[in-house]
């Protein structure tokens, strides 16, 4: 009988990344409902150090396959561990994070090993009738949300976005097994070969790594707007983000795309200034802590969701803002 | 070369409104388009025929009949030959059956590059290459945003979030297309006249396809997932919207809220 809540621990250039230690703390809370445990799969070269931290995460065990064949991300050997591992193992759910990686790697396994695979949710909880894994996901560009089962094959496979989940908070203390695994790679596995590895060096934040953004929408109006945003953000010590609009027009790079073919960001403090709030930029920061609106059109959807909205001329209000916000430092230095 | 791309016929989503009456879609009047990844591949797959002496590209297309409208679009760009594979029992596959179906009506084709899209506007799933791919048995590279050919081999520029990988592959293999790999072409007035006049669109159906297909493979029945609900969100609780403030009011009632959040 399938038992058991694997969560694919993705990292690159050995270090683990965040999505991975979120769905461990999701599984973790999957795992004590079903009483069942977490085991975390590290593939990478030179990687097992990182192992004992997945568990100080939450994992139960982590299982490393450390090969040089395993150092950059090429599908077929990550395809052929993960498989291996899942039918030797035969676990119950796995879980992987929607990264370029994840969502390239879980499909060619759902495929190969024959189950389901349902990509992008937002949501993960056990039936407590029939403990299956109760899957939702935004669907039809975020208008509607969908719940999916998969229920006849094993195991239940989802794909999750970085940033929808939490991670437990580290412990140190906690301890867990290490299994180490051998794979055999041979040459046929090799199918494609890396010839350049291209960085990408400039300095490039990720927003959903942000406590605070402050995002434009196509009510901005012009590029040089994102300056006006830029110094809002300095004085917030906050990060720059924007709807789709804006990148579609050319006024700022897709890493600073908010929705539901960008990104999703939760921050504390998410201020939309000249957004409407169609439902696909919504999708990708609703669950932002505190969200303040300024818009033009008082019946802007983004006010719907906003905890504070005023309807008035961002092009004022932002610069007035950003000065406010400087006097209130300057009065504090004083004190 | 022998390519062919996989396309999907779409409702364009940034046309969909929720009713706000009744909280549904309303899908009355939303126009159906080429997937806009799918289109991409397209179009590198035309300018890839272009470098190639005596390439052929087919456009491959599952849906209801009305999908016709896409792969003739599809011709009119410039694709040689388009297949429909529409059937009543294709209806409610999820992507493993709809890849297990598209493998199979490939397996009837000759094909040295396959093309899909990353992902589909309405979906968002970006599963449906991969799972081909694997279907065939052949090299799957994701996320393709520049195609160059060298000698018999294929160049792709595979984009992650943080890094480009230049990947060298051997045909045959699958591509899945960003948007940005290539500017789709307008369809040309003779490629129209083509598309309606010269060429035609094959019509698979499960049994053209059925002796690579195991009809438990396919539909509703033979998808893994199912959908058990469908819901819209629901809005979270609305704060107050304040209008008909002067800017300074705007800008003491936003630092009013920062500092009840301890934001300052």
């Amino acid at each position: 009988m399938s038992k058991d809540i694997y969560v694919f621990a993705e990292q690159r250039d050995g270090i683990l990344s965040k999505v991975g230690l979120e769905l461990i703390g999701k599984a973790r809370e999957l795992a004590d409902v079903l009483d069942q445990k977490v085991v975390a799969i590290l593939l990478g070269s030179g990687v097992k150090a990182e192992a004992k931290i997945l568990i100080e995460y939450g994992a139960d065990k982590s299982i490393v396959v450390d090969h040089p064949i395993l150092e950059e991300y090429i599908t077929e050997p990550y395809t052929k561990a993960i498989n291996l591992i899942l039918i030797d193992k035969q676990p119950e759910i796995v879980l992987f994070g929607a990264t370029s990686i994840g969502r390239d790697l879980a499909p060619r396994v759902s495929a190969r090993i024959h189950t389901g695979l349902t990509a992008d949710c937002t949501k993960l909880e056990i039936d407590t009738e029939t403990k299956l894994l109760l899957m939702t996901r935004p669907a039809f560009g975020g208008n509607i949300m969908a719940t999916i089962l998969c229920q006849d094959f094993r195991p239940q496979m989802a794909t999750v976005r970085q940033g929808v989940m939490t991670a437990l908070k580290r412990d140190s203390s906690r301890k867990g097994e290490i299994e180490e695994i051998n794979i055999e790679f041979v040459a046929s596995d090799m199918n494609v070969e890396i010839i350049r590895i291209k960085k990408k060096t400039k300095k490039s934040v990720d927003i959903t790594e942000a406590k605070y953004i402050v995002s434009g929408g196509r009510g901005i109006g012009t590029a040089d707007k994102f300056d006006m945003l830029r110094s809002l953000a300095d004085e917030l010590g906050a990060e720059v983000a924007a709807s789709r609009a804006c990148v579609d027009n050319g006024w700022i790079d897709k890493n600073y795309q908010v929705g539901q073919t960008g990104k999703t960001v939760r921050p504390d403090l998410y201020i939309a200034c000249g957004i409407s709030g169609a439902i696909q930029h919504v999708t990708g920061m609703e669950d932002s802590e505190l969200i303040i609106a300024i818009n033009k059109n008082e019946a802007a959807p983004i006010f719907d969701i906003a905890d504070l909205g005023i309807v008035g001329d961002m092009n004022k209000i932002i610069p007035k803002l950003t000065e406010s916000l400087k006097k209130s430092k300057r009065i504090e230095g004083m004190v | 070369m022998k390519i062919v791309v996989c396309i999907k016929q779409v409702p364009d989503t940034t046309e969909v409104r929720l009713d706000p009456k009744s909280n549904t879609l309303i899908r009355d009047g939303v126009p159906s388009i080429i997937n806009p990844d799918d289109k991409a591949g397209i179009e590198a797959a035309l300018r890839l025929k272009e470098k190639v002496e005596d390439s052929i590209v087919t456009v491959m297309c599952m849906g209801p009949p009305q999908a016709d409208a896409a792969l003739r679009e599809a011709l009119a760009m410039g694709c040689d030959d388009a297949v429909l594979l529409t059937d009543k029992a294709f209806g409610g596959s999820d992507t493993w059956a709809t890849s297990s179906i598209i493998a199979s009506a490939l397996k009837k084709l000759e094909f040295d590059v396959i093309i899909t899209g990353r992902q589909a506007i309405d979906g968002d799933t970006a599963q449906v290459g991969p799972q081909i791919a694997e279907h065939l048995g052949i090299p799957q590279v994701c996320y393709a945003e520049k195609i160059e050919i060298k000698e018999d081999k294929l160049l792709i520029w595979r984009q992650f979030e943080d890094r480009c990988h230049i990947i060298k592959v051997g045909i045959p293999c699958l591509i899945t297309a960003l948007s940005e790999v290539a500017k789709p072409r307008y369809m040309s007035v003779g490629g129209i006249v083509d598309a309606y006049h010269t060429k035609e669109v094959m019509i698979w159906s499960y049994e053209d396809i059925m002796d690579t297909l195991d009809v438990s493979n396919i539909g509703l029945k033979g998808s893994p997932t199912r959908v058990t609900k469908s819901f819209t969100k629901e809005a979270k609780g609305t704060g107050a919207v304040l209008k008909n403030l002067t800017d300074d009011e705007a800008v003491t009632a936003i630092m009013a809220k920062f500092k009840e959040k301890h934001i300052i």
